[in-house]
């Protein structure tokens, strides 16, 4: 096995390309590392992309933030800007284990993963973030919601790589919140994890709404029909329980030994209602 | 019985204080030693090829390529180590057959479960090793196999061995069964006691097998001189006990077998018995190198014996007033893929705490394809007491009786039979179960979606052989050797007796766990007996080398022997001499070793009776999630009789441990198996232990009867306090939402469930 460490994406870009084996990016490694060592992985090559400045980096762009593929996710909590911009996403890379393992775990490792219950990827999807992808073929855009096609698959082509995520431009009274559903109440993996991303007019009704599912399906579901329940209304009872409905609708779990296929489709309304409600109230807090 | 094992009751200086244990920093640096931290030049690394099914037989195993691979040195089968005969061995609770153990550590005609060892290989890196491990080529016939307790005992069960007939039952059957073992005790009429009852409460609980959890995988390293001496580092719950069965298993003389104690990251019953330590020997033999083998957590989990998962009935017959007339109770014990479960402890324990007349306990120790179950925590008796803890909750609701006062009516004092025959002798239950009920926490209200749990356990705790050596050093400190692994902070509290006993200060004492060829015998840190038994053994040593400092004193003086009497640390002149006869420290004495006699040593091995059982008592308020069947334990206390706590943070250690792990056990644990017998959790990812921020703090109270059989009033305190948790997590959940929880692990989606009325 060989370990690279370029300091250019163009010199990343050129390794992958020339790799005879398998080749894997590396990031924070809390995910290829233990497949490796479960001996699920053998890459002929590993490209460390940490020491690339453009993915380990969060910059201000259109009045949004840009996020290097490779920030880690202790990175992301202690950024205080985009903390207090997105605090949905803060939510759900808090929940990626242990400090230790945010310390080094990245938002673009968790979404390259592919894995049904990545706590990163619903609460990304409801921020309507988009995926920047950069190949042999040159750079691409492509929507995080459509970005994995299933348990470890992505849309990515052979020799790309995710280098960024950008995060749109805040509306006056938004917010945004997720929550997982686990047994414990750290170390874990979502058994159903909900993002939910609101913005209110003057009046605290609801004008845009974005609202996802993780750990009900094959990938995390962008649910518009979830979406739909909010829009034009005060985020009132009514419209919670239509919220809860259609999220529990949205999905098609499996049973495995994390939970039960009707556990996760009861429990998916409910996390979706309480999330919202977070992010209701922290849409009535911001300017 | 000798004296010095009678309590008596006086001022302590050391014993019950707090001082900072001998083994705390290197244990906090990283410097400490465990199992995986020896090497030796020269050293191989084994490993072990496993089944991939749940149930085959093994046509053939070739191991040509393996051997051919470079690297490789040694390549073993269970035909490296000889047939053992097959019999059951040792008192009936806790028997022993080789003829199982041999194929538990290597399988001979079947595999019997995914995770059976098959073959090991020794090579020179672990990469070598893991690629020889598939270039084993194994020939299997897979059979049908059978997970389940139930499955495993109807009449058309896939049968795990062919001409097994259940043991206890006359006549004996004529058909083979997965049922190895039934066992049944009983006193008075119970049927009688049953017509007489004003209520009968019944039902049937089930419980999943769950994981010690310690953190520690199991290893050793081995090495074999070609004179036929071995040496082995190995972590484990007992190295005396390792190395009788490792040399059993191998057909090699004790004598020649050396076993150093490692440190050890946490056991709980689950490493009294070797899996990597034969095998390591014998590649060692074969290879003629060190061997190092250090298993996985998957390996653990897949291999090295979980607790038992049951299912259990249990009825019990009351008076209107609330005492228990009689009590039933039939528990049907996984022993996983060897005969040998808890069930008998589990049909000892069931009923012990309380005062019933009438009472039967019938058990079944039953196979399936399974890893072996191995001890854990008070083996069996949490199991039974959740469901028989369970019936009295229920029981006390139906009188509409407060489930304490209903438990302290009913409670075992000395002259209580037990349904094994001998009468309680010891104090301590009533005095748990009214610290419990005075406990600010049992009037605290609760609030919406809230229940409050309370539970009450028996363990029988134990003695037996220990042996303990004290030497006085020169300057005056003191050696203190035992041959028992220190699971639980035993160095400290063995260190604080011999402190106490002789007078001097507790860091003037360095206690040490000694290897198999440098102290006398001890049996396992198991059963609640290191601090009690080898405590005896200390202290008794002590004494010994007291006598000797005092005749040391009177040669000094020139004074008769009978005059000198050691006190405050001293030897002091007590007859009617003149004369200066400033007292002697032990100090002043040590000094003149070589001009007294020379060396001042002692070493003691007893075989300690007078044990006093484990009593505990807990509390536990839960809130549950009426929308996703999620539970928080808000608070939980735990009372426990430790006799006397000799080092209390330690003791509260131990009840806060026993809690955690019983909590544990209750709300998520469990074995999850696909439909091919595979373990599909073999990970602390998806095997749910309790972490630090799903538990509340857990609140203590040590409860001190002293026991009168201890010269400190030493009652064992390791396991009682797992055995209420279970059942006070159950009650708690039960009473939170209104209806009777019978299934542990009371994950959320079973909870969800019935409270949707089971939908």
């Amino acid at each position: 096995m060989r370990y690279e460490a370029p300091r250019t994406l163009e010199a990343a870009l050129a390794l992958l390309s020339s790799a005879n084996g398998q080749a894997r990016v590396l990031a924070g490694g809390t995910d290829l590392l233990i497949g490796m060592r479960a001996g699920h992985v053998a890459p002929e090559l590993l490209v460390d992309v940490k020491g690339i400045t453009e993915m380990t980096s969060i910059l201000a762009e259109n009045g949004g933030f840009r996020l290097g593929a490779a920030v880690t996710c202790m990175d992301l909590v202690e950024h205080e800007a985009f903390a207090k911009a997105w605090p949905g996403v803060i939510d759900a890379v808090k929940l990626i284990g242990s400090i230790q393992v945010k310390g080094r775990a990245t938002v673009g490792g968790n979404l390259c993963n592919a894995s049904p219950a990545a706590d990163s990827v619903p609460a990304m999807i409801a921020a309507d973030a988009s995926v920047s992808i950069a190949g042999p073929n040159g750079k691409r855009e492509e929507r995080i919601e459509n970005f994995t096609t299933g348990p470890g698959k992505t849309a990515l082509a052979k020799g790309e790589i995710v280098t960024s995520f950008l995060l749109p431009r805040r509306l006056p009274h938004s917010g945004d919140a997720y929550l997982r559903f686990t047994p414990r109440t750290e170390m874990d993996i979502a058994v159903v994890g909900a993002g939910v991303n609101l913005a209110l007019d003057d009046g605290g009704v609801c004008r845009q709404a974005r609202v996802s599912l993780g750990a009900v399906a094959e990938r995390a579901l962008l649910v518009p029909e979830a979406a739909a329940a909010l829009i034009g209304s005060k985020v009132d009872a009514a419209a919670l329980e239509r919220l809860a409905a259609a999220a529990s609708a949205a999905c098609r779990p499996i049973d495995d030994k994390r939970g039960t296929r009707e556990f996760r489709i009861k429990i998916a309304g409910v996390m979706a209602r309480r999330a919202a409600e977070i992010a209701l109230a922290r849409a009535r807090e911001t300017s | 019985m000798p004296d010095t094992m009678t309590f008596t009751k006086k001022e302590l200086r050391v014993v019950g204080t707090r001082p900072v244990r001998p083994d705390g920093v290197p244990k906090v640096t990283g410097l400490a030693r465990f199992g995986a931290d020896y090497s030796l030049p020269g050293m191989l690394w084994g490993r072990i090829l496993r089944s991939p099914h749940a149930h085959a037989r093994i046509r053939s195993i070739d191991t040509s390529k393996a051997q051919a691979l470079r690297g490789v040195k040694a390549v073993m089968t269970s035909a490296d180590l000889p047939e053992q005969k097959f019999e059951y061995v040792g008192p009936e609770r806790v028997a022993v057959n080789f003829w199982h153990m041999t194929r538990s550590v290597m399988a001979r005609e079947k595999v019997l479960f995914e995770g059976h060892p098959v073959a090991a290989v020794a090579a020179t890196s672990k990469t070598i090793a893991e690629e020889a491990l598939g270039l084993i080529e194994v020939d299997y016939e897979v059979l049908p196999h059978v997970i389940d307790v139930e499955d495993a005992m109807k009449p058309d069960a896939p049968l795990l061995f062919e001409d097994m007939i259940t043991r206890g039952i006359e006549p004996a059957p004529d058909r083979p069964s997965n049922i190895s073992k039934r066992i049944e005790l009983k006193i008075g009429d119970v049927e009688a006691g049953f017509a007489a009852a004003d209520e009968i409460v019944e039902s049937s609980f089930k419980t999943a097998p769950v994981h010690q959890g310690y953190i520690e995988p199991q290893a050793c390293l081995a090495r074999f001189d070609t004179d036929g001496q071995a040496e082995l580092w190995a972590s484990s719950q007992g190295h005396f006990v390792i190395r009788a069965l490792s040399a059993r298993l191998l057909g090699m003389d004790i004598g020649n077998l050396r076993v150093y104690p490692a440190e050890i990251g946490g056991g709980f019953g689950g490493k009294n018995v070797p899996y990597v330590e034969p095998v390591a020997l014998v590649l060692a033999r074969k290879s003629g190198h060190p061997v190092k083998i250090v298993l996985s957590r998957e390996e653990v989990f897949k291999g090295c014996g979980p607790a038992a998962g049951s299912i259990m009935t249990v009825k019990i017959g009351i008076k209107k007033d609330g005492r228990i007339v009689a009590a039933a109770g039939v528990f049907k014990f996984q022993a996983g893929a060897v005969p040998g479960s808890p069930v008998m402890n589990a049909c000892m324990c069931a009923f012990s705490p309380y005062d019933i007349p009438n009472v039967r306990s019938v058990g079944y120790d039953v196979v399936s394809n399974r890893p072996k179950t191995a001890a854990y925590r008070a083996p069996g008796s949490p199991i039974s007491a959740y469901a028989v803890e369970s019936v009295i909750d229920m029981a006390a609701a139906r009188i509409s009786m407060d489930p304490l006062q209903f438990r302290l009516k009913n409670v075992a004092k000395p002259g209580t039979p037990t349904v094994w025959g001998p009468k309680h002798a010891h104090e301590g239950f009533a005095e748990t179960i009214r610290a419990l009920m005075q406990h600010p926490a049992y009037t605290t209200p609760l609030n919406k979606n809230q229940g409050r749990g309370v539970a009450a356990g028996y363990w029988f705790n134990n003695g037996g052989e220990s042996s303990a050596a004290v030497h006085i050093n020169e300057d005056g400190t003191v050696l203190v050797a035992t041959g028992s692994s220190d699971l639980s902070g035993t160095r400290a509290s063995l260190a604080m007796m011999a402190a106490e006993t002789l007078g001097v200060e507790f860091d003037k004492v360095r206690p040490t766990v000694a290897d198999t060829a440098s102290i006398g015998y001890g049996h396992l840190s198991a059963g609640s007996r290191t601090t009690f038994a080898t405590g005896i053994a200390v202290v008794e040593a002590c004494k010994k080398v007291i006598g000797n400092l005092c005749a040391r004193a009177a040669m000094i003086w020139d004074v008769n022997a009978e005059d000198v009497v050691w006190d405050g640390g001293c030897a002091r002149y007590t007859g009617k001499k003149s004369g200066e006869f400033e007292p002697l420290s032990l100090k002043a004495i040590a000094v003149k070793k070589s001009v007294t006699g020379g060396p001042i040593v002692a070493e003691v091995s007893v075989n300690a009776g007078g044990v006093a059982p484990g009593f505990a008592a807990e509390l536990c308020d839960v809130e549950v999630d009426p929308e996703t069947g999620a539970v928080k334990v808000l608070r939980f206390v735990t009372a426990q009789d430790v006799g006397r706590a000799i080092h209390p943070s330690y003791v509260e250690g131990q009840l806060q441990g026993g809690a955690a792990q019983g909590i544990g056990w209750a709300l998520n644990e469990e074995y999850i198996y696909d439909e091919a017998g595979r373990l599909t959790n073999a990970g602390f990812l998806d095997y749910r232990v309790p972490v630090a921020s799903d538990l509340p703090r857990i609140e203590t109270v040590l409860v001190e009867v002293p026991n009168p059989n201890h010269p400190f009033g030493v009652k064992g305190v390791g396991e009682a306090n797992i055995v209420p948790s279970l059942a006070a997590v159950a009650n708690a959940v039960s009473r939170a939402i209104g209806q009777r929880m019978t299934e542990l692990p009371m994950s959320p989606p079973k909870i969800l469930k019935a409270m949707n009325g089971g939908r």
